[in-house]
């Protein structure tokens, strides 16, 4: 089981790049767990500096980016 | 060009004849919001190029690896007008930047300038107002950033920042060397990069078209020197009035610039106008409700303070010289 997390306070971007991991995810199939943390404190442990940020099994992959559903998949299947 | 392509469409193509004033204000429109379109994809491919290569994480480190002597401020403050600004984004970087160890006066340059001096405001203002008041925007709000950040930091209001952020400084994070994969060709960086700059256009589009259109009305319905009846250069409240009816404002600069100019065409002092401009461009409710998480209400009250009242000198500045 992946898990990714989108970190993001609620901006536009974070709300975005939630939807489009949800989607990535759905078309992948079993396996992956799309979580959003919307908690400063839970936040700044990744040490982002925009959001939103993505974050997969505890990993920080990038943050002020969106991307669209095909790039994610190939990032979650990696 | 532009010119010559809006006298085509409106006058050649709609057949409306020139000189006349629905003809006029429709040419004025196209011609317009075409430049300003123009103008906005430039600015932003430009300022995603340059947070391509330097994103905040790369400022951070450039500030922390030796000592400015006061510099850093005027530094982070121009970082803060070249970086794309994004409302959600600024509580992160204050986070990052106290976390790396950055002074809070520094964070504030930071803070001040890069919601009022973005690639977005950069470009209406260019289109508009044209390339001096654009400077003498951007150049002031820069400064201004430098300054304020630079007599805050004086003032050891440490204290106030909120109990869980000093906290959560002191900490160590889950994954300290986060490093976000660097070296990324020129090529690479182009799509994300237009990718980006329309995405920011599309956006303020739609501010944008109301914007020029209530201007254009405001040109076209409103006599010359309406308002000089009530706001002239020597009425010392106008600027303290239009700054404090600014500041809580959240409005988007596409639509707001437009009919600045407008007001201004009728009468309005134009300093005063830049520095409302400021106001709502710069400060925000909706900012100050997301900064009171990380900041308590007495840092909040000097950060806001000082920011209004050096925007109001500001336009007393831009009145006498402008």
């Amino acid at each position: 089981m992946k898990v990714i997390k989108v970190l993001g306070p609620g901006c536009k971007k974070c709300k975005q790049l939630e939807e489009t991991a949800k989607q990535a995810v759905a078309q992948l199939g079993e396996g992956y767990e799309v979580i959003k943390v919307e908690d400063m404190e839970q936040m700044m442990k990744y040490n982002i500096m925009s959001s939103p940020g993505l974050v997969i099994d505890e990993k920080l992959i990038s943050a002020g980016k969106t991307y669209s559903v095909e790039e994610l998949k190939e990032i979650f299947i990696k | 060009m532009i010119k010559s392509f809006a006298d085509w469409l409106i006058f050649e193509v709609t057949g409306l004849v020139p000189g006349s004033r629905l003809g006029e204000a429709l040419n004025f429109f196209v011609y317009d919001t075409i430049k300003i379109i123009f103008l906005l994809f430039v600015m932003t491919v430009i300022m995603g190029f340059v947070n391509s290569y330097f994103p905040v994480e790369k400022v951070k480190a450039f500030l922390t690896k030796r000592n400015w002597y006061g510099l850093d401020h005027l530094l982070v403050s121009i970082f803060g007008a070249i970086t794309p600004f994004c409302s959600c984004s600024s509580i992160p970087l204050f986070m990052g930047f106290l976390k790396g160890g950055i002074p809070l006066g520094v964070t504030l340059s930071f803070l001040i300038t890069s919601p009022l001096v973005n690639e977005v405001a950069v470009a209406i203002f260019i289109g508009i107002f044209g390339w001096k008041i654009t400077l003498i925007y951007a150049g002031s709000g820069i400064l201004m950033g430098a300054l304020v950040g630079w007599i805050l930091g004086k003032l050891k209001l440490e204290p106030y920042v909120e109990d869980w952020v000093q906290k959560a400084m002191s900490q160590q994070s889950v994954n300290q060397e986060n490093k976000i994969a660097e070296k990324v060709l020129f090529k690479d960086r182009i799509r994300p990069v237009m990718k980006e700059a329309l995405g920011i256009i599309k956006g303020v589009l739609p501010y944008l078209f109301i914007g020029i259109g209530i201007g254009g009305a405001i040109h076209g319905f409103i006599p010359t020197g309406y308002f000089e009846q009530w706001i002239t250069k020597d009425n010392p409240f106008a600027v303290p009035v239009a700054v404090i009816l600014g500041v809580p404002m959240y409005a988007n600069a596409t639509g707001i610039i437009p009919i600045l100019q407008a007001l201004v065409s009728k009468g309005i002092p134009l300093g005063t106008a830049l520095a409302f401009s400021m106001a709502v461009v710069g400060l925000s409710l909706p900012e100050a409700t997301l900064l009171r998480k990380v900041m308590k209400p007495r840092l909040i009250a000097w950060f806001f303070g000082s920011v209004t009242l050096s925007i109001i000198l500001l336009g007393y500045l831009f009145n006498l010289i402008l």
